[in-house]
């Protein structure tokens, strides 16, 4: 398409956009907390239950009823803090933030406001071996709302919808809202920044074990801002905040499509809208959010329910002492542990086989071995199957006993992918499918021998061949003996056994 | 035998019952009866829990007839629980009808701790609307009328449990105190209420008027009975956070004292601000004679200065508005209560604005409107910041004046009770009945009403407010006993006692 057809269709090519303006990012990230129970109250957190089975006079809002802290809660935020390099409130408050909507029991959200846990820090993440710094301006504690579905809309919004459904298991499920200062200075890499630094983020926030960070069943929710202004300009445009963008992937696509939507409006002089847009997974593209009148007044105050939070610094630096390595630390750690290429490293992230070759080597088995068969033979076996590496059936310790087989001598590799096979069947664990599959390498000499003999009778110009000093020759020599003992013989073995029987050197 | 059970007190019952002289179902039946006998002409009562009521009698008697020690001093004794407090299973309506219809599910804290200690629940009183007002003329369901003078206001918002008390209908009472509802209500029907320390009660289960501001009390017809209920209601709840993990306030070893041993060597402060303009002369008479019945009884009184008191009401009537606002924006009609307009085209918004303009009261609405005012952007500095900065000059006039005196003393309420429709549509003057009990509201610190006599121009009674310092409940409750023995000697008896007999059934 031409740049004038682009623009007619409402967007700018990148390209041409990013030339012409540098785009500004904030990322507001919602993480759900995996405590037991919820923000202020007993009720348990679990995702899927009944609709409204973990409820209580709490967390309903009943008349009377109060909220109480979850420190559980409180210490998940500090460690969240701590790993994003933030400093840690000695005196915080919540807020009561105001608004009337049917999902949220008290028309109220108790929410950290202008005094919130942590403050002040940063998260690192590599783009093409690139290091960009995202400043975070904050960590604060809040609720999250109950669900509402919408019955009878065309689109399963509440626009035209007939009736709708509230179910408040999830009203006052612990949440952190981690904010960024705004994003400057990453021009075309803009929209891979914004998913680095989820994907860095979802990687942390895992490693502390504060959350299960499935973004498919929210618990880990982005809000984009886009705003973009004129290449150079150092004030910034008015931004518009993206919701429902609820894949790492979806993060990058709607950055990108804001960023050329915005530039074919400002090229042809119109003022972006302030305004709240909903992402559309299906397109990739964004349309506008219930448009408000009037700027929305939360009339915060100050929670007068709840005591201010004062954490001990004992208890902070406790929570300090107990965070585990951070996963770009431990990785590159791993990488260098286990001998790996940036290149191998990233395939092996891109498989999500990072933490299982790790636990294959906790259990035994080297770091080439362990990487390769779960990087190859496994990662065959999930996409045959069509199952994630860590849903196959075979664990990393049954693996390393597989490959300690092969290391000591009784299998062979390709017996070895046998028996793999057979532990995938669930036939049970390794020695198991050897012994009901009688799977082992030949050990036999004799038998060897013999079949070694059979071999080179039935090849006598290949024998020959050998015999005059054509070492590559041996090969054909060793498949056959190998598809005689149907691969239970050690192809190195055999090749050692036929030089040594036509009497030359290997 | 029955009409003689309701003019015992709480502990004359309570010991009544655990000697066996009585039985816990007949004293329960006595209170029913008179409630039966006089509430359509008093209205303290938004709802009776009969049946209910006789099972947690007949409970005690059973435990009392196994040979069980009794649960607590009150075990057996019944109580009025004001209607802002809920109770599993009975209705609950905060004077509103907003909530007309709900039951609540679960019990407050307050309420656990009285059944856990065999108080029988006779039933629920009546107040203003979300326990705004200091009259009870705001609540939905009709006035309740001051058993000296049926033609008169109880007070407010506690209105239903100070006449319960007043009229014999129970001899225990709880009610809740935001700015002055159980010390007001208390003085203008010549009974006894307290307001303890802020987080000295649990709120938990206490429908929310103004949660920085709010806090459960005992009431009753001696500072004996207060101080025993006191004790069974209070203490640390991990449900509500702002509750103060501190032990419980001996108060009732404090009352014994103060009846033995009196006020001797105690420095009794008089808040300069709080008497003069905008006081009754009846009721500045009473108040004097109560401070020269102290000294005789060997306090030493100061005078002391408080300068910001004079600001106090302006400041509550901005944190007070702000913090409803808020609290009352549950009532939305999507998980309880009144539905108003769900007529199966209106959005979810329009059934809340609907339900709310259809079941909120004027007073409610007006302060809801103040509060959302008072937090909006631009504003919030101006109103509630400056209020809360006006709150800890009041602390910190409170802290100064403790230092010359162990208790202050002012009139609790600065008239004696008024005609029913007299104020009615000026809420400013309404406002002005809690000119003396918001300061101590706003500081956070115990405070109680007893009655300090009758005055002479109206013939109704008045009330001695008496504050201590946080955590200070067993010295008021000592001056507070030591006062009541010096005017029951001097009166030959007390001043609810005093109260006219209800002519029964009649209006």
């Amino acid at each position: 398409m031409t740049t004038a057809q682009t623009l007619a269709a409402g967007l700018m090519d990148y390209d041409e956009a990013i030339q012409t303006y540098d785009p500004v990012l904030g990322l507001e990230v919602h993480v759900e907390l995996g405590t037991v129970t919820k923000m202020f109250c007993g009720c348990p957190t679990d995702f899927g239950a009944e609709p409204n089975t973990q409820i209580c006079p709490i967390c309903l809002a009943l008349p009377g009823a109060m909220p109480a802290v979850n420190r559980t809660a409180v210490e998940y935020a500090i460690r969240i803090g701590l790993a994003l390099n933030c400093e840690i409130a000695s005196w915080c408050r919540f807020a009561r933030k105001n608004y009337f909507y049917p999902d949220m029991p008290k028309n109220f959200q108790t929410s950290q406001y202008d005094e919130p846990i942590a403050t002040n820090g940063y998260l690192d993440v590599k783009i093409d071996g690139q290091t960009v710094r995202v400043d975070i301006e904050r960590a604060h504690m809040e609720e999250d709302t109950g669900k509402s579905t919408h019955v009878g809309g065309a689109t399963g919004r509440i626009h035209g919808a007939e009736y709708s459904l509230l179910d408040y298991n999830r009203a006052g499920v612990p949440l952190v809202e981690i904010v960024t200062k705004p994003i400057v200075g990453t021009k075309a890499l803009a929209p891979q920044v914004a998913r680095a630094y989820v994907t860095a983020l979802r990687d942390l926030l895992s490693s502390l074990g504060v959350s299960d960070v499935r973004m498919d069943q929210g618990s880990l929710r982005c809000d984009a801002n886009v705003s973009l202004t004129p290449a150079g300009n150092p004030l910034f445009g008015t931004r518009t905040e993206t919701k429902n963008v609820n894949s790492l992937r979806s993060v990058e696509r709607a950055v990108r499509y804001e960023i050329t939507r915005q530039a074919a409006l400002l090229a042809t002089g119109t003022r972006i809208v302030q305004e709240t847009r909903h992402f559309d997974e299906t397109t990739g593209t964004t349309s506008p959010g219930r448009s408000k009148e009037t700027a929305e007044d939360y009339r915060y105050f100050p929670e007068p329910d709840l005591v201010p939070l004062a954490p001990e610094r004992e208890w902070v630096e406790a929570i300090r002492a107990s965070l585990p390595e951070l996963p770009w630390i431990r990785r590159a750690r791993m990488q260098a542990d286990w001998g790996l290429t940036d290149l191998q490293m990233r395939d092996l992230l891109a498989s999500d086989a990072v933490d299982l070759v790790a636990a294959t080597v906790d259990a035994g088995a080297s770091p080439a071995e362990a990487t390769s068969w779960w990087s190859s033979y496994l990662g065959q076996q999930a996409n045959v199957r069509g199952v994630a590496l860590n849903e196959l059936p075979i664990t990393p310790a049954q693996l390393a006993a597989v490959i300690a087989k092969v290391v000591d001598g009784p299998l062979n590799t390709k017996i070895a992918r046998q028996v793999v096979d057979g532990v995938l069947a669930g036939e049970g664990e390794p020695d198991e499918v050897i012994a009901a599959r009688g799977l082992a390498v030949m050990s036999d000499d004799g038998a060897l021998h013999a079949a070694v003999d059979e071999a080179l009778a039935a090849q006598p110009a290949v024998a020959d061949k050998i015999r005059s000093g054509k070492l590559q020759a041996v090969g054909a020599i060793v498949g056959a003996v190998m598809k005689a003992t149907r691969g239970q013989a050690d192809a190195a073995k055999v090749r050692q056994l036929v030089l040594s029987t036509l009497g030359v050197e290997g | 035998m029955t009409a003689e059970l309701t003019r015992l007190g709480a502990s004359a019952l309570a010991e009544a019952i655990a000697s066996g002289q009585s039985s816990a179902e007949e004293v329960t039946r006595a209170h029913l009866d008179r409630i039966e006998a006089v509430d359509e002409a008093v209205h303290a009562f938004l709802h009776v829990s009969t049946e209910s009521a006789l099972d947690q009698a007949r409970a005690v008697d059973r435990a009392r007839a196994l040979g069980d020690a009794p649960v607590s001093r009150l075990a057996g004794v019944p109580l009025a629980l004001k209607d802002i407090v809920v109770q599993a299973g009975v209705p609950a309506t905060a004077g509103s009808k907003i909530l007309e219809g709900w039951i609540p599910p679960y019990d407050a804290t307050v309420t656990r701790r009285l059944v856990e200690a065999g108080v029988v629940i006779l039933g629920k009183t009546n107040l203003d609307e979300f326990a705004m007002g200091s009259s009870t003329e705001n609540s939905a369901y009709g006035p309740t009328r001051n058993p000296w003078d049926l033609s008169r206001i109880p007070g407010g918002s506690g209105g239903g449990s100070a006449a319960a008390l007043a009229a014999f209908e129970a001899p225990l009472a709880i009610g809740t105190d935001t700015g002055g509802s159980i010390r007001q209500p208390a003085a203008v029907t010549g009974t006894v209420g307290t307001k303890p320390t802020y987080g000295g009660v649990s709120r938990y289960g206490v429908i929310a008027l103004a949660s920085s501001l709010d806090q459960v009390g005992p009431c009753a017809r001696t500072v004996l009975d207060t101080a025993l209920l006191h004790e069974v209601i209070a203490g640390h709840d991990p449900l509500d956070s702002t509750s103060i993990p501190q032990p419980v306030p001996l108060v009732v070893d404090a009352v014994r004292r103060g009846q033995a041993d009196g006020v001797a060597g105690m420095r009794i402060g008089v808040v300069s601000q709080l008497r003069g303009k905008g006081y009754q002369a009846g009721v500045l008479e009473s108040f004097d004679a109560a401070v020269a019945t102290l000294a005789a009884a060997g306090a030493d009184i100061v005078e002391v200065d408080c300068p910001h008191f004079e600001y106090a009401l302006a400041a509550y009537y901005l944190i007070l508005p702000s913090e409803c606002s808020s609290n009352l924006a549950r009532f939305d009609a999507m998980r309880y209560g009144l539905r108003v307009g769900d007529d199966g085209t209106a959005s979810a918004e329009e059934v809340m604005s609907r339900t709310r303009g259809a079941g909120f009261g004027a007073e409610v609405k007006r302060r809801i409107i103040l509060g959302t005012y008072a937090l909006s952007a631009g504003y919030y500095d101006a109103y509630y910041g400056s209020a809360q900065k006006v709150r800890t000059l009041i602390k910190q006039d409170f802290e100064k004046a403790f230092t010359a005196a162990d208790v202050l003393v002012s009139p609790a309420s600065p008239v004696t009770a008024f005609a029913i429709g007299e104020k009615v549509n000026d809420p400013l003057a309404m406002y002005l009945n809690d000119l003396a009990t918001i300061p101590g509201s706003l500081a956070g610190i115990p405070a109680m009403s007893v009655p300090s006599g009758i005055a002479s121009d109206t013939g109704l009674p008045v009330g001695l407010q008496i504050m201590g310092p946080a955590l200070g409940e067993e010295r008021i409750y000592r001056v507070a006993a030591a006062f009541e023995s010096a005017y029951v000697a001097a009166h030959h008896r007390s001043v609810p006692d005093a109260a006219p007999e209800l002519e029964v059934g009649v209006r």
